[in-house]
Order: C-alpha cells, then sequence, then structure tokens
C-alpha cells in the first residue's frame, strides 16, 4: 500500500482508507464486484485519486492501449517485468477504466505501474497518471456504439500525446499509420523519446487487403495511402503518395516469422540491443505484434533482451485469451473474438488448424450486452467466409444467436452444420457433447464471462489443459 | 433474369458493415437462380443510371462523408436523380440516407446533398441517438416491421414534400422528435436503420429485389420462397432487441 504512501494528507487519506474497507467488506461478502469497488468509491469521493495515488509511483509508469490486445500486451510486459525482478501495480484482472486502475492503485504496493487502459480512457488517465512509457498497439473499427468513430479517437490520442511529448518515451507500432503518426510532430519530425515496432517478413502478408480496412487516408494530408502489403487488417507497409508521410522504420522488427496453428510461432527478432530468437506459444500474428509491443516496452524499461525473450517464451494466455480447460473429455479451446479485426485473426488461426488437424467444432456465442458492444452489425464485417469449409458443426448461443446463425449461413457455412441453442450453459453443453476432438470457443466479452462463470461453478476453470 | 447492384462508394462509405446488405441480396439471387452483378462506384466514377437495378449507398465517417458529398454531387447527381426518377431502386442507409436530401449541415460547414428526396439533416448539439430501433411501415401490402439499429448524430427533417418510411415504434428514428423513420419516394428508400438493415428483414430484401426486377423486366416476379428459419429468427431477434418483448 506504499504507492499512495507519501500523497496521501487527512481528507484524501480518510477516503482512501474507507474506499478500501468498502471493497474488503464487499469481497467478504462474497457478492463479487470486488474487482473495482474500491477504485468506483474512491472517484467518487475525489475525481482526481488517480493523480494523487500515482505520485507514489516513483519509478516507472507505463500505461498500453489498443483496440486488440492490450489485456495480452499488458500481460506480457508484467512478465518481462517479474522475469527482471520487478512487480509493478497492475490492473491484471483487465478492469481497464478509471476505476480499474485506481483500485490497483488503491490495492497493490510498488514503486512501478502499468496499466492497461481503454482506448476511450486514455487521454484521461494519462493526464492523472503522467505516464513515463505509453505503448500502443492499434486502432480498429470497434464498438461504434461506444467510442465513436476511429479517426475522432486517434485524435484524442494524438492531442493526449502531443501533451505528453518531452517527458514521456513512446512505444509504437509502425505498422498501424493511425498509430505511427503519434510519434511524429505537427513538423513531420519523430517525436524525442519514440521507439518504433512492427513487420518485416513479407511472407507473412494477406493476399489481398481485408475488408474491414480500417485506416484508408493519410493522418497527414487526408490522401488515401498505398499499401505494398497488409499483415492484420490495416496494419502494414504504407505511403502516402501525396505528402510522402510514410511507414517510420522500426527499431524493433520482426524479420523471419514461423506460425505454427494453436502452437504460437517462432520470430526473429531485431532489436537495437541485439537479436531475440521468440518462441512465443501464443497463436496468430496478432500475437506475434502483442509481443514486439512487450519487447519494445520490455527494452524502454531497461530489461536485458534475453530475459525478454525468456519470460516471453513462458507465456501464459491472459484471461480468455487462448485458455484451453477440460469440458468432461473435451479440450475446449477460448479464443474471445469482439471486433472484425480481432476476429479475422482468430479465423485464421482456425483456418490454419482445420488444415492440420481435419474440420473444427465450434462454439460462437454472440452477446449484445454494453461492454459487447449493442450493436452486432460488426459479425457482418469480420470475415467468416474462411471457414466455410472448415467447420464440422457449430453451435451459436448469446444473446443474439440467430443472428450469429444467420451470418454463419450467409458466409457459405453448410446450413445443416449450425445450430442455434438458447443460453450459455445448455449451448455449451450441447457444443461439447457433439464435438469430435478439441472444441473451439468463440465468445463476445460478456459472453467470456458467463462461459468463465460456468466453468468455475463446475469447478474446471482453473483446470489447464495442455 | 439477373439483378445489376451498384455500391456507391463502397470504400468510403460502409461503415456499419454495409457489405452485409450486398451479401444478402447476392446470396438470395443465387438461391433461385437470379444472375447477380455488382459493381462499385467510387470517387470522379461516373454512374449509368440504366445499367444498373439497384443502387446502394451505406454509411461512413465524418471525413469520408465530407468528401462524399462534393464528389456525388460534382460526378454523379444527374445521373442518380435520372434513376431514381425513372424507378430504379436505391437503397441508401445512415450517412447515405443524409446524403438524399438537400443538405447536411455539420457544425459550420453544410454538405452538400443528392436532393432525391425533400429533406435537410442537422447536427444538433444533444448525443448522438444510438440503439435498437423498431419501425412500421407499409410498402403496399399492408404494415410491416423493420428492425435494426440506428447511430448518428445528425437529425433528419422531413419536408411537406416528403414521405416517411416508418413510424417509430421503439428507438429515435430520424430526429427524436417527430416519431418517424426514414423517407421513402417512388423506389428510393432512406433509413438510419443498419445491422445492417437487410440481413435482419428479409421480407425487404426480397421486397427490393422484386422491385428492381420488374423495373427491368417490365413484370413483378414471383419470387420463390426460400427456407428462412434462420432469417425469420434473426429478425424475431432484432425485433426483440428492439421492443424488449
Amino acid at each position: 500500500m506504499a504507492a499512495a504512501g507519501r500523497s496521501r494528507g487527512g481528507a484524501f487519506g480518510a477516503k482512501v482508507a474507507l474506499s478500501r474497507a468498502i471493497g474488503a467488506a464487499s469481497r467478504r461478502s462474497g457478492r463479487g464486484g470486488g474487482t473495482t469497488l474500491p477504485g468506483r468509491v474512491l472517484l467518487r469521493l475525489e475525481p482526481e485519486a488517480i493523480a494523487r495515488l500515482g505520485t507514489g509511483l516513483d519509478g516507472s509508469r507505463t500505461i498500453v492501449s489498443a483496440t486488440n490486445g492490450k489485456t495480452t500486451t499488458a500481460g506480457m510486459i508484467a512478465a518481462i517485468l517479474a522475469a527482471d525482478g520487478r512487480s509493478p501495480v497492475h490492473n491484471r484482472a483487465g478492469s481497464n477504466m478509471t476505476w480499474g486502475v485506481a483500485t490497483a492503485l488503491l490495492e497493490q504496493s510498488g514503486s512501478e505501474g502499468l496499466f492497461e487502459v481503454d482506448e476511450a480512457w486514455l487521454p484521461r488517465v494519462s493526464e492523472q497518471l503522467q505516464p513515463t512509457l505509453i505503448v500502443l498497439g492499434n486502432l480498429f473499427r470497434d464498438q461504434l456504439d461506444r467510442y465513436g468513430e476511429m479517426e475522432a479517437l486517434a485524435d484524442e490520442w494524438a492531442r493526449t500525446v502531443a501533451a505528453l511529448a518531452g517527458g514521456t518515451e513512446f512505444a509504437l507500432n509502425a505498422d498501424d499509420p493511425l498509430i505511427a503518426d503519434l510519434g511524429r510532430d505537427r513538423e513531420g519530425r519523430r517525436r524525442e523519446g519514440a521507439l518504433y515496432f512492427g513487420i518485416e517478413d513479407p511472407s507473412q502478408a494477406l493476399p489481398e487487403l481485408q475488408h474491414a480496412f480500417d485506416a484508408k487516408h493519410c493522418r497527414r494530408c487526408g490522401h488515401p495511402y498505398a499499401y505494398a502489403r497488409a499483415f492484420v487488417g490495416h496494419l502494414g507497409h504504407y505511403s502516402c503518395p501525396s505528402c510522402g508521410a510514410e511507414r517510420p522504420a522500426p527499431e524493433v522488427a520482426a524479420t523471419a516469422i514461423e506460425l505454427r496453428g494453436m502452437e504460437g510461432s517462432r520470430t526473429r527478432v531485431r532489436t537495437p540491443s541485439g537479436e531475440i530468437e521468440l518462441e512465443l506459444p501464443l497463436p496468430g500474428l496478432y500475437n506475434v505484434y502483442n509481443a514486439l509491443a512487450a519487447i519494445a516496452a520490455g527494452l524502454r524499461l531497461g530489461v536485458e533482451p534475453a530475459r525478454i525473450a525468456g519470460a516471453l517464451g513462458e507465456m501464459r494466455a491472459a484471461f480468455g485469451r487462448v485458455e484451453t480447460i477440460a469440458v468432461g473429455e473435451v479440450p475446449v479451446s477460448i479464443l474471445l473474438i469482439k471486433n472484425p479485426a480481432g476476429a479475422n485473426e482468430v479465423l485464421r488461426t482456425l483456418l490454419l488448424e482445420s488444415r492440420e488437424r481435419g474440420p473444427i467444432d465450434l462454439w460462437v456465442a454472440l452477446n449484445d450486452r454494453i461492454a459487447d458492444g449493442r450493436d452486432v452489425s460488426w459479425i457482418w464485417d469480420a470475415d467468416f467466409e474462411l471457414l466455410s469449409a472448415a467447420v464440422r458443426r457449430v453451435v451459436c448461443a448469446g444473446t443474439r444467436a440467430p443472428e450469429m446463425a444467420l451470418r454463419l449461413k450467409y458466409a457459405g457455412w453448410p446450413q445443416e452444420a449450425i445450430e442455434v441453442v438458447p443460453g450459455i450453459e445448455a449451448s455449451l453443453d450441447a457444443a461439447v457433447a457433439g464435438a469430435e476432438g478439441r472444441l473451439f470457443a468463440l465468445p463476445t466479452y460478456t459472453a467470456l464471462l458467463e462461459l468463465r462463470r460456468l466453468l468455475s461453478d463446475r469447478g474446471l476453470a482453473q483446470e489447464f489443459w495442455r | 433474369m439477373e439483378l445489376r447492384v451498384l455500391s456507391l462508394y463502397p470504400e468510403q462509405m460502409n461503415i456499419y458493415a454495409d457489405r452485409g446488405n450486398i451479401l444478402f441480396l447476392q446470396r438470395r439471387c443465387e438461391w433461385r437462380g437470379i444472375g447477380f452483378v455488382h459493381a462499385g462506384a467510387g470517387p470522379g466514377d461516373p454512374v449509368d443510371p440504366a445499367a444498373h437495378d439497384l443502387f446502394y449507398a451505406g454509411g461512413g465517417q465524418d471525413r469520408d462523408q465530407r468528401a462524399v458529398a462534393a464528389d456525388m454531387v460534382a460526378t454523379k447527381q444527374r445521373e442518380l436523380v435520372a434513376a431514381a426518377d425513372d424507378g430504379a431502386v436505391l437503397l441508401a442507409v445512415c450517412g447515405g440516407y443524409q446524403l438524399l436530401g438537400h443538405s447536411y449541415q455539420l457544425g459550420e460547414e453544410k454538405l452538400p446533398g443528392l436532393g432525391i428526396a425533400d429533406l435537410e439533416t442537422v447536427r444538433e448539439p444533444g448525443p448522438r441517438l444510438i440503439g435498437n430501433v423498431a419501425i412500421e411501415a407499409d410498402l403496399g401490402g399492408g404494415p410491416r416491421l423493420i428492425a435494426g439499429f440506428e447511430n448518428h448524430g445528425g437529425r433528419t427533417y422531413l419536408r411537406p414534400g416528403a414521405q416517411p418510411l416508418g413510424r417509430v415504434l421503439c428507438g429515435h428514428g430520424n430526429n427524436d422528435r417527430d416519431g418517424f423513420e426514414g423517407v421513402r419516394r417512388d423506389n428510393v428508400i432512406g433509413t438510419y436503420l443498419h445491422g445492417p438493415l437487410l440481413p435482419k428483414n428479409a421480407w425487404l430484401a426480397d421486397h427490393l429485389i422484386a422491385l428492381a426486377l420488374e423495373r427491368r423486366y417490365g413484370t413483378r416476379p414471383d419470387l420463390e420462397p426460400l427456407p428462412d428459419r434462420l432469417e425469420a429468427a434473426a429478425h424475431e431477434s432484432a425485433r426483440r432487441a428492439a421492443t424488449g418483448t
């Protein structure tokens, strides 16, 4: 609890103590809600609480944000710091709005901070926390009903970065033009303290640009970008034919990547401190991006490359991101889906998997609660067509299950393979009962929470199957 | 038989999964043995009003919509007005709907519109109008329900020459005030409902296919019924999301 130590005066100290007591009482009552209740209470009492508690962090203060991969990336950075013998204050439960950050600050002690922050909350949390390092991964089309337009969000991030520049370092994805441009000042010069990461293995390029393509216009002049190649959604090698703005050369670069389906990947990474041979036990190119972000952050935080590689090689998936849990005899691999770009990467990984092991069994749960986005139209922007010939059977669940089933029908999946079973529990049991090998579970965020609760009630959630 | 569809600005105006509408039309034609030809017209591209049976315009981010409005009026207005006057089917959703009117007042700026429908849109102070929505529309043959999702900052006001697409049952509609949603003129339909719209309302998709084929071939075709179990369930699911019952 030393994090907040020095700065706490009388009135503020009383508010902190009250908030902690309420959190403890809530946990004792076993009614849940304990994860962020103290932060919520404290922010109600003291809106500037993050700024006040944050002054207790006199080491590094790192913020991680992105549309996709922020929980995983923050988890990777935490693992890297742990390998370095450091234990930052970290909102590891994935509660990434102000109250999640405030709760972590209230309940953990340490001289360093590591916070995953929701895209929309990044400006506010940054202003309060005055981070020493910001790690920004990507901006994709996501929950338009909640975040609004992506370009407007990018504009807000640009204001945040400009306000912090000088005192803050940045680890930025060179391959996402919306992110890369944040590392340049108004005149287009690279900001001091900006470190770029990116992929430089052309063999990993998509055969064509995907439909859900989110960064079309040059952030400098508005002219459409020209792409030499794209790796994930709009992440790739681009330049502006009009003003000449182009992808910055990344200092941390994946120069040779070998994907191994659900097993993970092997990647050679060039860094300013030498080469890293990365054995990543998480699948997909999207996790290579997460690892590159974590490597860049690790280097900025002063960790040796070999130590970074060792930590990433032993990564476990973040909550709900490719964990595998045995339900009866059936291993169930859980892959969160929440927006077109993220879902496309999951679908690509499953396509590779089906090529190696034959047709796959799926459970897809589409919820439309606030944390999922109320608008479920995004499923029509995700390329479910990829798996039309790769699926043996799919059970659709969730609050909008029929609309998910309809999407799959129009993606060309065999109609006789598509079932709708209302209710998370009944549908999961139906999917498990019909699965021939492994079952892949693709829930949206709140469906993942329901699934986790269900598996934990059955005593299965802690049981990892490898 | 063949349905020829033209997407207007498919690269710029596609934000709410607009391709789902096109895919839905395509599959329902293919399953019935009706040919399906799909083309796109982007910035600067000319439009031949006689070469297409159904025109589609989706939604875009503000920046895209700004660029599209100017280009559309400069390079396509005359042809699209001619197509609409000639009875072509034109489905415009969200941003595309706003461009059907005379103008869209965005702060200081006034985006031009096609003037195909007698309406105008204004970005007023106040929250975006977001949520599930259900409306009741009579496109001939009695009132039917259309379900979808709306997310718009602009408020659209119909002028006396315009007829709404329908009456709001649940949700905000054109402007959150007058209880109307969308616009309808000849075979032109403008609406804020995405989700996307047609997969949630298969009857409307078939209605538009029939109208477009009728214009091309002279008689209204009897579309072969399809096994629409999942379509009916999706419609019901979207309706329930809007009405809560």
